[in-house]
């Protein structure tokens, strides 16, 4: 295997760990942009250090970087600071105009001809392809401190992330710990700024960050994951890159970092999309099913004089009470549901003449019974402890029904046993006559 | 200062002009870094369209500008409802945008005649020889009529719906229960964005536009607190930033863009210092004098 390519490979591994790892707190710190800014304001760091150095040595360089980098995060803590302008155009302003002094800088370098400049407009848009096993002696002994440092640091950064002002009253230094979170952002991008360039460092930071976010509620694995993805995406872009003659390098690892944060956003098993439909379209199947049967319990009901139903005595009913008239809205659904609900055996539909009839059978009894339990528990909750009007308290019970947990049906009903609220399943507090929907 | 001179100042007031005009809306409506990203986005729908139509004219590369600026405001709603944080949200899309359009620049460079440090930084220098011809009669630099047209168009359709742009930049809900519709505003403002952008970025590159997107405008809204006011201004900031960044890099023999995003830096910073109503030394100044009436009143 070409030797070469190996330098490129393990740079671009080590580069996207680091970043990645880093990444995760920039982006939880709400300072994802930073790095965008911070990558934009190195670069007249860059073009003035070799203009002072007359060299193009890699070390003297990523310090003028940091140096910029620093002043450009300062000026936008003194714009917002002291003016009313707000953060996004503070973070704008000092990122075009660091940047424009950087280009004129690097401009007025070239046209100088000042001996070997050629090599320094690379810091715009990487050179991953051109890494030597010198610079990777560099970013190595400088991603290992990062992970070092994130490591070490832990605890410090998720107090810093989730919650200041809980580790300022623990007695942490948190106007340090957030300094060095910014020192180490820096760094992250200053190394960066090599493989990706300039306009897409922010990538290296945000993206396997927020991809790492969709796995997972917990910090120590997000930052794993997103230094895992970052470090993927390293590995993906120099192979690939290596595959074809004009493929570069940078671009090539950012377009995997957003391949693996749309993997996630699709498929991510809690926060995903299918995972968020499958369970928009389970909760809405559900609350069809739950309404439905209420419907009918109270359609039979009536024909109880409100003492409660009896699951030998029920006398069939019209469909069309149940799910609306022919031209009714939501009528179509409805009668799917309704369907549904016969074939699994809890609904009992016959034809009588024209006219298709309904009942209960004694197991969708049970469930009907279930919904309109925790329906009335919850409309009784309301009148008497929240002092609600019986005709006020309907709609309220309708939405939360389906989510009442077999805990607090249970906590509801020891409540409403102290005010004496009779038999196990309760009269509906207002009159049940008109079809609901 | 002759002919050519004139040529590249008129342009670039004119570029600076229209995206301070453009770019003051950003600012009130806490969208600057939208412009940021919206104008690195548009560089996928300008290859794209090349590698299409296989043709540099302007009218391609205006649509697929327009497609993927409006993409991009879009995907960033569409991230943030799905639970991703703004900035980030911005961050993610805009660079996997700009990657691809940058692999796809490289990949097919042999059929592209379009060069990326071209496109980043512009080259000003170039627009007085790229003459725009009515027939066989010249009748001056190409980039200087379509900014003149982008212009105009940004002028007319925040003139014509002045009103709700204010309302909407201002208090989008109280525009909301007035019964504007925010979000066909948010995207027209967005699409004035992408087109004012993508006609800057032929003639002076991303940097510089995305520059007079956003200095301008926070300079002006440093000076004064009307809205009308503040459009002027930033149109005025942005010609003198023009002008002012042509002069240092004739001087410094540098890129015409950058210093122009330096000279309005500038501007910036001194608007930032001696605004008489909100710059810092002004202000300091205003306190202690109220501070010295306080203590003669006292005495």
């Amino acid at each position: 295997m070409d030797p070469n390519f190996l330098w490129v490979l393990s740079g671009s591994v080590l580069l996207g760990t680091s970043s990645g790892a880093i990444g995760a707190f920039a982006v939880l710190r709400k300072r994802s942009l930073l790095g965008d800014v911070l990558a934009h304001a190195a670069l007249p760091g860059v073009c003035l250090a070799f203009m002072l150095t007359g060299a193009k040595e890699l070390f003297p360089l990523l310090v003028g970087a940091a140096l910029t980098g620093y002043l450009g995060v300062k000026c936008i803590d003194a714009i917002t600071r002291w003016s009313r302008i707000k953060e996004d155009t503070a973070l704008g302003i000092v990122l075009t105009v660091f940047f424009g002094i950087g280009v004129m800088l690097l401009t007025a370098i070239q046209h100088s001809g000042a001996g070997n400049q050629a090599g320094l407009d690379t810091f715009l848009f990487g050179q991953a392809a051109s890494l030597v096993g010198r610079d990777v002696v560099v970013i190595a002994v400088a991603a290992t401190m990062l992970l070092l440092a994130v490591a070490l640091f832990f605890k410090e950064f998720k107090l810093l992330c989730f919650d200041r002002g809980f580790g300022e009253g623990l007695g942490f230094p948190m106007r340090q710990i957030d300094n060095l979170l910014m020192a180490l952002i820096v760094m992250a991008v200053i190394l960066g700024l090599q493989a990706v360039g300039v306009v897409l460092m922010a990538a290296m930071l945000i993206t396997p960050a927020v991809a790492a976010r969709y796995w997972t509620e917990r910090l120590d694995v997000m930052v794993l994951l997103s230094a895992l993805f970052g470090g993927l995406s390293g590995m993906a872009g120099a192979v690939v890159s290596a595959l074809g003659p004009r493929l570069p390098t940078g671009p090539l690892i950012v377009l995997a970092a957003t391949g693996i944060f749309l993997i996630s956003l699709v498929a991510a098993p809690r926060r995903g999309l299918v995972a968020k439909t499958l369970r928009y379209l389970g909760t809405r199947r559900k609350v069809a099913r739950e309404n439905l049967l209420r419907d009918v319990y109270e359609q039979h009901e009536l024909s109880f004089d409100g003492t409660g139903v009896a699951s030998d005595a029920l006398q069939g009913i019209e469909l069309d009470r149940v799910i609306g008239e022919s031209s009714s809205p939501g009528r179509r659904s409805r009668l799917r549901v309704a369907q549904a609900l016969a074939k699994e055996g809890l609904l009992r539909l016959e034809l009588t003449g024209e006219t298709w009839i309904c009942s209960l059978t004694p197991r969708g009894l049970q469930a009907a019974w279930d919904v309109v339990r925790r329906h009335r528990l919850w409309e009784l909750y309301l009148t008497h402890k929240a002092d609600l009007k019986a005709d006020h308290v309907d709609r309220d019970a309708d939405d939360i029904e389906h989510f009442l947990t077999p805990d607090l049906v249970a906590r509801l009903e020891r409540l409403l046993e102290e005010h004496h609220q009779g038999p196990r399943i309760w009269p509906s507090v207002h009159p049940l006559d008109e079809l609901r929907r | 200062m002759d002919s050519y001179d004139l040529a590249i100042i008129v342009t670039g007031a004119l570029v600076a002009g229209s995206c301070g005009f453009i770019g003051s809306f950003l600012i009130l409506r806490g969208m600057a870094l939208l412009g940021d990203a919206i104008s690195h986005s548009v560089l996928l729908g300008i290859v794209l369209a090349f590698l299409i139509t296989g043709d540099t004219s302007i009218v391609p590369m205006f649509v697929g500008a327009l497609i993927f600026g409006l993409l991009t405001a879009v995907m960033v709603q569409a991230l943030n409802r799905g639970g991703v944080e703004g900035d980030a949200a911005t961050g993610v899309t805009f660079t996997a945008f700009f990657a691809l359009g940058v692999v796809l620049l490289t990949a097919f460079a042999g059929r592209v005649h379009l060069d990326l440090d071209h496109v980043l930084y512009g080259e000003i220098a170039y627009v007085p020889w790229d003459l725009l011809y009515l027939g066989d009669v010249a009748i001056g630099p190409k980039a200087l009529w379509t900014m003149g047209i982008v212009f105009l168009i940004d002028l007319l359709v925040v003139g014509a719906f002045s009103k709700e742009f204010k309302i909407c930049s201002f208090d989008p809900g109280m525009a909301a229960s007035l019964g504007i519709n925010v979000a066909l505003f948010h995207y027209l403002m967005t699409a004035l964005v992408s087109l004012t952008t993508v006609a800057a970025f032929e003639s002076v590159g991303a940097i510089l536009a995305v520059a007079m997107l956003i200095v301008p405008g926070a300079t002006a809204y440093l000076l004064t607190d009307s809205l009308g006011r503040m459009l002027g201004l930033s149109v005025a900031v942005g010609s003198l930033s023009a002008a002012g960044g042509y002069l240092l890099a004739t001087w410094l023999d540098s890129s015409i863009s950058g210093a122009m995003a330096a000279t309005a830096g500038a501007l910036f910073l001194l608007a930032f210092l001696f605004s008489p109503t909100h710059g810092v030394i002004s202000r300091a100044l205003a306190r202690r004098r109220v501070g010295h009436r306080g203590e003669s009143m006292l005495q």
